[in-house]
């Protein structure tokens, strides 16, 4: 059965992932918008910046987040300057942390999306009087309904799933970064197979229901919406 | 309210080169006719700020929409227009209802309930407000999008194209709406189109656009019968009079028709006596003699004067005659204008072997 201290860390796990998936959509919504958009030379670049964590180790990242948030580097010098301490081995620490290692799989679907819209919606809407802000709250987000949706599943899901990246950045705090996949790990160091099956199954059956609902709702609901 | 429309561009991108200086009327249907590449939907896109012309001044109604000198530049949303796109760009998460509503809660100057019913009846839609775009006809597609634009009560419509996507029958539904729209709308109508057959059917204005530049701009009949412009040389080349219908000849299933200066005889249509319509004359269907035959079974023929005369070193001859206060185009072989020794300023007979009546 889970144990208490297991349920601890289901709790800290759903509060990292829907707060970082929270900011996640907040930042990674303009983001996408401005990628999906420009013309600008710069868009090769923070494409590839936002993308990197796709295929750097979690270890690596969360090295040199260690580093930069630590008192001397030069996230932490700027947060001890703030009066918020150093970020690394805190709750706030962690969610920084997720936000830059799920942001692509936020980014990425949302960029899909927008690009899949095209121009001719845009231009409609401002035929009729919709300025462009206005157009981007009553055309782009309903058509752009899946992308979000899958975003949001995505991001959420990534960040639930992370363990490399914890363990460089928040450690193994009980109550404050101690997360399930870490917690699964101690059980198995400890050998305590039955606990960490328990756990094991518990994030199984959470991805596989999550991805299940995804598809089978997105099946009736395509991605790109065809301008009729 | 009689000022008319100025409207001046200068875009270069790429090898195209837009450059065009108007002054267009106030009322009825402009239409902007050329072949694809000729400018025509940039200009539109001009006039509507979808595209921004670097050098530009545009005046609708005595309000500037554009002034490129004072660094003005109106964006779309803040000009007070309908427009209608090729596709008819409905949002596809919104229903017919939904659609129509988008831009009525966005401005000020509402229409009455009475002016959204005639629309929704002018254009036949008022059955399909509940239903979402994907479950809609092209044709019905493109009159909810006519309405949509409409019902904003904009000062100036534009249209883009809007039959082009359609095939021979939905451009059939829509002709008819776009014809009452025509008797029915005071606001001016910019309609820009490839096909001959729409400039005949829908234009009181012409203007011709080749290579970003306007070649002829004018009241259909007479740009229509310019000889200096290449429209007048096409094998589809005709000329449009409008005409009232003075009787039915039941016996012969025919209809007499005047127009200013004379009278025709149509294939009978049921059209109350009084009605005003518009013919439309193909020049290969019009033939010229210098006497009027008595031995010929065509029955319009009616006296003429050469008015002008095409000389260039093709089999064909294009003459522009003068028929009562209407002009008339014929294309002829070039041996039978030397062989009739056609000039400009003689009196001659035009047959004409075919009309055909376009609403």
């Amino acid at each position: 059965m889970l144990t208490s201290a297991d349920l601890d860390t289901l709790f800290l796990t759903f509060k990292v992932a829907s707060l970082a998936t929270f900011l996640m959509l907040l930042l990674g919504t303009p983001l996408a918008w401005w990628l999906a958009r420009t013309n600008s030379g710069w868009k090769g670049l923070i494409n590839a910046v936002v993308s990197l964590p796709l295929v750097l180790p979690p270890t690596v990242l969360g090295f040199y987040l260690l580093v930069l948030m630590g008192p001397t580097g030069a996230i932490g010098e700027l947060t001890s300057w703030l009066g918020l301490g150093t970020l690394p081995f805190t709750f706030a620490g962690l969610v920084v942390a997720s936000v830059l290692y799920s942001m692509p799989f936020v980014v990425q679907p949302l960029q899909a999306a927008f690009t899949s819209i095209g121009e001719q919606p845009l231009e409609a809407a401002a035929t009729l009087r919709a300025s462009p802000l206005d157009t981007f709250f009553s055309v782009v987000i309903p058509l752009a309904k899946p992308g979000f949706l899958t975003a949001t599943i995505l991001g959420f899901t990534h960040t639930v799933g992370e363990f490399g990246v914890v363990l460089m950045i928040g450690g193994n705090i009980p109550n404050k970064t101690r997360v399930v996949s870490v917690q699964i790990y101690n059980h198995v160091e400890a050998l305590e197979y039955s606990e960490a099956h328990w756990l094991a199954g518990c994030l199984l059956a959470f991805s596989f229901a999550v991805l299940l609902t995804l598809y089978t709702v997105l099946k009736t609901q395509p991605v790109t919406h065809p301008l009729k | 309210m009689t000022q008319p429309i100025t409207a001046r561009f200068k875009l270069n991108y790429d090898d195209f080169i837009l450059d065009v200086d108007l002054q267009l009327p106030v009322t009825g249907i402009t239409v902007l006719f050329g072949h694809s590449g000729s400018g025509k939907t940039t200009l539109l896109r001009c006039i509507a700020g979808l595209q921004h012309a670097q050098q530009g001044f545009l005046e609708i109604n005595g309000k500037v929409w554009q002034d490129s000198q004072k660094n003005l530049f109106l964006p779309t949303h803040k000009r007070a227009l309908g427009y209608v796109f090729q596709e008819a760009n409905l949002f596809p998460h919104l229903t017919v209802a939904g659609n129509l509503q988008f831009g009525l809660k966005r401005i000020t100057k509402k229409p009455d309930a009475i002016d959204l019913h005639r629309i929704l009846e002018l254009l036949g839609i008022g059955h399909l407000l509940k239903r979402m775009p994907d479950r809609l006809s092209g044709g019905e597609r493109q009159r909810v999008a006519i309405a949509r634009a409409l019902a904003l009560n904009p000062e100036i419509l534009l249209m883009d194209e809007p039959l082009a996507s359609l095939d021979f029958k939905r451009k059939q539904e829509i002709l008819p709406f776009l014809s009452r729209l025509h008797q029915e709308l005071n606001i001016p109508v910019l309609y820009v189109t490839h096909s001959q057959q729409e400039v005949a059917q829908l234009a009181d204005t012409l203007v011709i656009l080749e290579d970003g530049k306007a070649l002829a701009c004018g009241f259909l009949s007479e740009t229509l019968s310019r000889l200096d412009v290449p429209l007048a040389q096409d094998r589809e080349a005709s000329s449009v009079w409008q005409v009232t219908i003075i009787e039915h000849e039941t016996d012969y299933h025919l209809t007499h028709v005047a127009f200013a200066g004379g009278t025709l005889s149509l294939p009978m249509i049921d059209v109350k006596i009084g009605t005003s319509l518009r013919v439309q004359i193909y020049a290969r269907d019009v033939s010229i003699a210098l006497k009027a035959t008595t031995g010929t079974s065509i029955l319009n023929v009616l006296p003429a004067t050469i008015t002008g005369l095409t000389d260039d070193r093709s089999g064909q001859s294009v003459v522009r005659l003068q028929v009562g206060n209407q002009t008339l185009l014929a294309h002829i072989t070039r041996k039978s204008t030397v062989s009739l020794n056609l000039q400009i300023g003689i009196a001659v007979y035009v047959q004409i072997k075919g009309t055909s009546i376009l609403n």
